[in-house]
């Protein structure tokens, strides 16, 4: 066989470890891609990428900068549609259903599969109007108590009530950093998302408000399916029960995150989470 | 202590330390009955004893398992870290507890007659404290009491004290009567395991220790065990 399509082939052979995945055997996928690619102009960022992402449950995509990972997380909520010369090719569907289907309504798509960005980016407006902007303008709320109690149990679940119950009027930038991300899931999980997207949600953050978030993580996956882009693959370790390793536009291993972390079949994931290259 | 921020950590060292106090109770079971299948020349629980030792083996791989996931997926630090490495430590420790009882229950097995009084007798006395070191120890690790475990380390000498005596009582049976060589090799074994057993107690101790402080105990242990030391009259020299 002609050497160059040897390698090609080899190169787009994902690997699964272990061989069956604990953690895909758990349940219908969320998610599930196919053969996706993304072009940015005739720049090729994703190579033909398929991939089954469980439902409650945490899904880590690490890989060194560059590798892909965040633009293929953004196209779990068409956020790529906003780039004009970036082209997703493949299907994706949640649930079953494509999401890249033309009858498909996008706005409603971004509030089902709800998206935490790496620096925190709560609205010029109060704690309480970040949070009850999103239940408005979908037509959650019946009426303005209802609202309040959306924001409320919102604030709760994201772990940041108890600190901002007494000023919900101030604005939402008077909060610290950590606050901030809270106040930030706090509003995805307003409109009742199914997806939670997380692109470096800690980055910004110091260690504890780090383990905030992440014990946050720990207890949102119990009623979420979570993908979280992360540069850092201890945190994927402590997050994750799905890890999957993306290289030059390649995803080349996913499975159980323990197996991962402890016995990774692929030398280029051995490499990469050993810090034997960049 | 106050709990780790991200709750799933503690439980995680708490199923380690769950997972010692499984192994080390069932040490404790095991010695304790391969002294009284000896004593007894009990065979049918001295074969019990030898068959339930799988189990305090498969505890062992357990720990391991548990504690090399902990360190990839935790990236333990400090006294998290102390913690993980003398959890492998004690297990191991117990694990050749473990060995050493089946060993003990061994003997009964070979010896098969009644022991002399006083060496039953003996060996008894040097059982009983090594039981209870092993429970003062585990003890110990349970509460972090770095007080009773350096009483456990101090206090294995006499152990070795009584070892001496029974290891002087069986050489002269031997020099007395030749066909007594048989049980009496046996015995010096199980006599020998149990002094062993002892020692394996201060390796925990020292553990402790380190858990809880950073540091090694000073200075060397005290040991009394002359037995390797003290040169053996022969009745034939004249």
């Amino acid at each position: 066989m002609d050497a160059a399509v040897m390698e090609a082939d080899t190169r787009h052979k994902t690997i699964m470890t272990p061989a069956e995945p604990l953690i895909m055997q758990q349940g219908t996928p969320k998610i599930v891609t196919e053969d996706v690619t993304v072009h940015y102009g005739d720049k090729q960022a994703i190579f033909p990428l398929d991939i089954s992402i469980p439902d409650r449950a945490v899904s880590a995509f690490i890989g060194p900068s560059g590798c892909g990972k965040s633009t293929f997380l953004r196209c779990i909520n068409r956020m790529n549609d906003t780039i004009p010369i970036c082209r997703v090719g493949g299907r994706i569907t949640i649930d079953g259903s494509d999401i890249y289907d033309p009858d498909l309504d996008v706005v409603q798509l971004r509030a089902r599969v709800g998206m935490v960005f790496q620096k925190p980016n709560p609205f010029p407006k109060s704690i309480m109007e970040n949070v009850a902007y999103g239940p408005r303008i979908h037509g959650l709320a019946r009426s303005r108590t209802d609202l309040e109690e959306i924001v409320v149990n919102s604030l709760k679940r994201a772990g940041l009530f108890e600190e901002v119950k007494d000023r919900l009027d101030a604005p939402g930038t008077s909060l610290s950093g950590g606050q901030q991300q809270r106040l930030c899931i706090a509003r995805a999980i307003a409109v009742n998302p199914e997806v939670i997207l997380m692109d470096e949600p800690c980055s910004a953050l110091d260690p504890i408000a780090t383990a905030r978030i992440e014990e946050l993580i720990s207890e949102l996956r119990e009623n979420y399916c979570i993908v979280i882009v992360t540069h850092s693959m201890q945190q994927a370790a402590r997050v994750s029960q799905l890890t999957a390793f993306f290289h030059l536009g390649t995803l080349v291993e996913v499975g159980d995150t323990e197996a991962i972390f402890t016995n990774p079949q692929e030398r280029r994931t051995q490499d990469y989470i050993m810090g034997r290259f960049g | 202590m106050t709990a780790h921020i991200v709750s799933a950590f503690d439980e995680d060292l708490g199923k380690l330390r769950n997972l010692i106090a499984q192994m080390g109770g069932l040490a404790e079971d095991q010695f304790g009955k391969a002294i009284e299948a000896l004593s007894t020349s009990d065979r049918v629980k001295a074969e019990h004893i030898i068959a339930a030792d799988d189990k305090i083996d498969a505890l062992e791989k357990e720990v391991e398992e548990n504690a090399i996931k902990l360190i990839a997926m935790r990236q333990p630090m400090a006294g998290d870290l102390r913690a993980i490495m003398v959890a492998i430590r004690i297990s191991s420790d117990l694990e050749r507890i473990g060995d050493l009882a089946k060993n003990i229950a061994k003997r009964t097995l070979a010896v098969n007659e009644p022991l002399p009084r006083s060496v039953n007798a003996g060996m008894n006395r040097m059982a009983d404290l090594a039981l209870e070191q092993l429970a003062d120890v585990l003890d110990a690790y349970a509460s972090l009491d770095t007080q009773k475990a350096s009483d456990v380390w101090h206090n294995d000498s006499r152990i070795d004290s009584l070892y001496n005596s029974v290891f002087r009582e069986l050489l002269t049976y031997m020099m007395e009567d030749a066909r007594t060589i048989g049980m009496c090799t046996h015995l010096l074994f199980g006599a020998k395991n149990i002094e062993r057993i002892g020692d394996h107690t201060t390796n925990i101790a020292e553990n402790i220790h380190y858990l809880v402080t950073g540091a090694t105990i000073d200075g060397p242990r005290p040991k009394e065990d002359s037995t390797s030391l003290t040169p053996i009259e022969s009745r034939t020299k004249k």
